[in-house]
């Protein structure tokens, strides 16, 4: 809300040299001065200027051609005032300046002679309402002067960004009241004084509220020989202050009491209500209204209308209507001022997309009791204009508005919450500097009946904090609470994360963070089954784009872009991270599931390439590596990776990908991006990937460390080279052997897979160290013998596999 | 007399010159310096000269041997560097084979530190859902329906029921239905508000602080985050604590540094205001202890939250938050 030094000096007396501390006090007792500027800054290419000659326009009649001096030079400016002759001094603007009204001047050519500048009238430049003729000003002024300095125009506007709870302080008399709070003053109320004559307003007009509950009130007067025409300029001079361009006297004036108390008017032309009267009503269903913005909205019942004898004439607290506006030929209106409830208003104005100075006020609570002084102030105003008269009389509808009741005040309680050390007195007096009612009990207490404008205080703690702002925040002396030095374990998963991400950094992987939503067609990229749960997406019902249109259920999509990103800018070799939450959404109405999940991706080459490495592409080994390090890191073994059947990753290359198990656990998946979903997310490269399920890493995750003993007998290590089918999963033969002795046995090592040559078609040789070892003694070369040989049988007998010849 | 001192001194050199590794001239050292060698014996035939030569032909000798000593440990030296070069030298200005550490996330990196700061004052960490009811982001924060506040944030929603938490003061109220007091938590997480520009991305991060117990005054809360942006930022970073509104906390405050870009004399990241707002903050609102069943009378709470990337922003002097979600490595990898 904008508010300026020049309205607020009407009730409260400002020197104009004080407000960057009064911003500053402002901004320190809660309302926060966003930025202060100088009204007049549109000024500053506006300078004195003196008609040098006048000559006439060769190609219009009615247009002059002046030498203006403006100090520095001598410009050319053509001009068609009448009222312009050698030798006058008057403002002079030159190019770039933004006049009031919203146009730029720009140099150029008017009707083929150029012109430098313009002078203006008092009308163009907003300093006054003689629009026909240059503004003259004093002989004295000196040229190449800026205007704003020779006028000695100034005005500070404060633009002040105000919390919802403070209804009170959209008003200029709001914000007057807030600093005289700390400028420990009173401010000046406006004066109304009403001459109204004539006939009564009770036989021309009535009004009927037929939903008291949306409209605990409804006041109303009659203005009549009312001639509409531009505001005075005092009037127009404040509304501009403030960044509200005049219209006329009757909606200016509307708007200036609006601006001054913060309640809201209405002026309806009384001659277009039908039957001269006012019902206040609900709409019917179906009804159709057109706001005087001239847009046509559908009502709904719980909508509250304003009415006349047949048809409804304004939404009530948010816009008039069209079919009741104040027109130029308007003679006679009814001032509407009124107290509309604010949950009633805030509905109609979101459901309808309407908000407007009213509804903003009226939803966070006008003053109740500001109604009819509102409403005085108005038709005080209207009566002051040339031939208007105000009719007798005033038409007020009040059910009963909830006050709030006294609030009993601790002063104990006060101290403790604030940790400070204020009397009795101390807080009586901070209350009573913002008009608060109080009154002090014999026990340390206060009671305290807030003014009617104070919506929002309704509980001792809103007073604690009204005497807090007062004081002061800073004042307030800092302390520390006194806790217990007890600690409690963090969550397993929380610490589990933070470690992952430390050994992925160490694995030359960089974290990256993706937004959680994705577009809907990203399931589609993935080639996921309409059955996949991960297309079980949450929708949000307002996404800002169609590519965060839905909770992301993988997090490969994110990483795929992120890589696209990265080629894109020629970072071609990359290895990045993501430990994030997915969404699978449940039944309607229940939260998602949210899964936490690690994914990392490698595309590009396996090393840097330098002077001393070949480039070589990542594979699929590579990135199973990672997981490998990755789990044995944390502990975590007898981890094993299968064959991901056919079809049930669609996402990446048959063939390529390996589940992840613990025992029979599915923790994971690893493996390279199929070629399509490459295709989808346009790639050209090969990429490889790995999903790990937090959880279930975290619940596999080894208790304490227990340290074993370094073995004190030696080790004998023998080779063994068997041939087996060449689809033939390696870990099984593995797991045989380790489970064969498995407390003899302390490494299992396999250095070398060979297929081809001598190796028959659909075969592969596998060769494999075993070191031996016990903890009990030192292993004789005949006892190893023995086991390596039955080992072997074993094998040769169980895969069908022989040695080689 | 068979050689003459300089003869044997001329040879020796010779002899040392030619030697190619370090086993000849041990060899060489031995001849001509050891108990029966060339030189020692020498030194004892001096005996044999005239009396008048003696001295003159003894200092020279003795000169001789030290020269000689000095020459062989010389020479052994030198063999023993040039062995180990084999032959040649490396280029030791070329490229080491870097091992090359990923680097984590700028936003991780600042949460770990807000996090380890409020740890060592006693808070713990809890964590909550993302997308959440709209009572635990909303109402039970003593935020209703149709009140005016909902306008502070702008909201993703799923449903009319369930929205993407805006803040991570929901897990308050998920904590507090759960433990009685003395309650310290910190809650990390993501949020979400439909909202995109320079300042403003739809998903970001918050952190958000709960104390309750007996005793906890708003004095304690400007304690503690006096003493946490004292650690974030730095010892003399001016502090001021000022007025504001949240429904869930009363009365509230907006805490504000000293512009870091600035130090106070207005510019743009400031707003020309001098003033950057980094936590937003306050005492817990009764009626949130009231709506988790907490006596009002017995207890009272603080409550703070602040944006990761506002302050990564501002210690690491990023002005565009978008950059934090664009993953471009070359930004990742300053970190």
């Amino acid at each position: 809300m904008k508010v300026s030094l020049s309205w607020l000096n009407d009730y409260i007396p400002i020197d104009k040299k004080s407000y960057s501390s009064i911003a500053d006090s402002l901004t320190m007792v809660g309302l926060e001065v966003d930025s202060v500027t100088n009204r007049y800054d549109y000024l500053d290419s506006v300078v004195v200027g003196r008609i040098l000659n006048i000559k006439a326009h060769p190609n219009a009649e009615k247009l002059k051609l002046c030498d203006v001096d403006i100090g520095s030079r001598a410009i050319r400016v053509v001009c068609g005032a009448p009222n312009i002759y050698e030798d006058m001094v008057a403002p002079v603007a030159l190019q770039g300046t933004r006049f009031p009204d919203g146009s730029v001047l720009e140099k150029g050519m008017i009707r083929n002679e150029l012109s430098e500048g313009m002078l203006c009238s008092e009308t163009e430049l907003g300093l006054g309402t003689a629009g026909s003729g240059v503004m003259i000003l004093d002989q004295k002024q000196l040229t190449g002067n800026k205007l704003a300095k020779a006028l000695e125009l100034s005005d500070m506007v404060f633009e002040i960004d105000l919390t919802p709870n403070r209804p009170d302080c959209l008003s200029i008399i709001g914000i007057a009241r807030e600093i005289a709070a700390f400028r420990q003053t009173t401010i000046k109320y406006p004066e109304i004084s009403l001459s109204d004559a004539g006939d009564k307003i009770s036989d021309l007009t009535s009004i009927t509220i037929k939903a008291p509950d949306l409209c605990p009130r409804y006041s109303a007067r009659l203005v009549f020989d009312i001639n509409i025409a531009p505001s005075p300029f005092w009037l127009q001079d404040r509304l501009m202050s403030v960044g509200l361009r005049p219209i006329n006297n009757i909606v200016d004036i509307t708007n200036f009491v609006l601006m001054e108390t913060g309640q809201p008017l209405h002026a309806f032309d009384f001659d277009r209500l039908s039957d001269h009267r006012i019902v206040v009503r609900q709409a019917k269903k179906g009804e159709t209204f057109i706001t005087l913005d001239k847009k046509k909205h559908l009502l709904a019942p719980d909508m509250l209308m304003i009415c006349d004898g047949e048809k409804p004439v304004a939404l009530a607290g948010i816009m008039g209507g069209h079919n009741s506006e104040v027109t130029e030929s308007t003679n006679r209106v009814l001032i509407e001022s009124a107290y509309f409830t604010p949950v009633g208003i805030r509905k109609t104005s979101k459901k309808l997309g309407i908000s407007s100075e009213s509804s903003h006020r009226f939803e966070r609570g006008v003053d109740p009791e500001g109604i009819i002084t509102a409403l005085n102030r108005a038709a005080q105003l209207m009566s002051e204009l040339d031939g208007s008269s105000l009719i007798e009389g005033i038409i007020d509808k009040y059910s009963k508005i909830n006050h709030a009741e006294p609030i009993t005040l601790n002063v104990g309680h006060t101290n403790r919450l604030l940790g400070t050390g204020y009397d009795q007195d101390k807080i009586e007096n901070l209350l009573k500097s913002i008009e608060f009612n109080v009154e002090k009990t014999g026990n340390d207490e206060l009671v305290v009946v807030p003014p009617s404008f104070r919506v929002d205080i309704a509980r001792p703690v809103d007073l604690i904090e009204e005497i807090a702002r007062l004081s002061g925040y800073n004042n307030i002396p800092t302390t520390y609470p006194l806790i217990p030095a007890e600690a409690r374990h963090p969550e397993e998963q929380l610490r589990l994360r933070n470690r992952l991400k430390k050994v992925m950094t160490g694995f030359g992987f960089t974290e990256t963070i993706n937004y959680s939503f994705i577009n809907r067609l990203s399931c589609d990229s993935l080639r996921l089954e309409s059955a996949d749960q991960r297309r079980n997406t949450i929708n949000i019902l307002n996404p800002l784009t169609e590519d965060q249109a839905v909770m992301r259920t993988s997090l490969i999509p994110g990483l795929l872009e992120t890589i696209h990103y990265n080629i894109a800018q020629r970072i071609k070799s990359l290895r990045l991270f993501e430990v994030g939450k997915i969404y699978i959404g449940r039944e309607k109405d229940n939260l998602p599931e949210e899964i936490e999940m690690l994914a990392g991706i490698w595309t590009g080459s396996r090393t840097n390439v330098s002077w001393c490495s070949k480039e070589s592409g990542c594979d699929f080994f590579d990135i199973k590596g990672v997981v490998e390090g990755l789990l044995n890191r944390v502990k975590i073994d007898r981890i094993k990776f299968t064959c991901m059947p056919d079809n049930s990753c669609t996402y990446t290359r048959p063939g390529h990908t390996a589940q992840i198990l613990q025992e029979k656990k599915l923790i994971g998946l690893a493996g390279e991006i199929h070629p399509q979903v490459l295709h989808n997310f346009d790639l050209k490269q090969a990429a490889f990937i790995f999903e790990l399920d937090l959880k279930a890493i975290s619940d596999l995750m080894p208790g304490t460390i227990r340290s074993k003993p370094i073995p004190k007998f030696p080790s004998i290590s023998r080779d063994i080279t068997i041939i087996i089918d060449k689809d033939f999963e390696s870990s099984e033969l593995l797991e045989t052997i380790r489970k064969s002795v498995e407390e003899l046995i302390e490494n299992l090592y396999l250095f070398d897979v060979f297929e081809g040559d001598t190796i028959p078609q659909n075969k592969k040789s596998i060769s494999l160290r075993i070191t031996y070892r016990s903890k009990h003694k030192t292993l004789e070369d005949d006892e190893v013998n023995y086991i390596h040989k039955n080992i072997t049988d074993r094998l040769l007998k169980e895969f069908d596999a022989s040695l080689p010849t | 007399m068979a050689k003459t001192i300089e003869q044997i001194y001329e040879e020796a050199f010779k002899e040392i010159k030619s030697a190619t590794d370090s086993e000849s001239i041990k060899a060489l050292s031995i001849r001509y310096l050891g108990r029966k060698g060339i030189i020692t014996h020498f030194l004892r035939n001096i005996s044999n000269l005239p009396p008048e030569k003696r001295p003159e032909v003894g200092k020279r000798a003795n000169e001789v041997k030290k020269s000689l000593d000095k020459a062989f440990k010389h020479a052994l030296k030198h063999l023993e560097t040039k062995s180990l070069q084999k032959d040649y030298k490396i280029d030791v200005s070329l490229p080491g084979r870097t091992i090359r550490q990923g680097s984590l996330h700028p936003i991780t990196q600042i949460t770990w530190q807000i996090c380890e700061i409020l740890e060592k004052i006693g808070f713990d960490i809890a964590e909550g859902p993302e997308v959440e009811t709209d009572h635990y982001n909303f109402e039970a924060l003593n935020i209703p329906k149709n009140h005016p506040a909902r306008d502070m944030q702008d909201t993703f929603y799923i449903s009319d029921n369930i929205v993407l938490r805006t803040h991570t003061s929901s897990i308050q109220v998920r904590i507090m239905e759960k433990v009685t007091p003395p309650v310290r938590i910190i809650a990390p997480g993501k949020v979400y508000r439909c909202d995109s520009d320079l300042t403003h991305t739809p998903m970001f991060h918050q952190i958000e602080g709960l104390m309750v117990d007996e005793g906890i005054s708003f004095g304690d809360l400007k304690g503690i985050l006096t003493t946490f942006i004292h650690h974030i930022f730095d010892k003399k970073t001016s502090i001021r604590f000022r007025p504001s509104f949240f429904p869930f906390t009363e009365p509230s405050a907006e805490v504000d540094i000293l512009c870091v870009m600035c130090g106070g004399k207005g510019c743009r990241v400031c707003s020309h205001t001098g003033w950057l707002e980094v936590i937003g903050a306050g005492m817990v609102h009764p009626a949130v202890f009231e709506n988790v069943g907490y006596d009002t009378t017995r207890y009272t709470g603080l409550a703070f939250g602040m944006g990761v990337e506002r302050i990564a922003m501002l210690k690491y002097g990023i002005d565009d938050i978008r950059k934090f979600f664009e993953n471009d490595l070359r930004f990742l990898r300053q970190f």
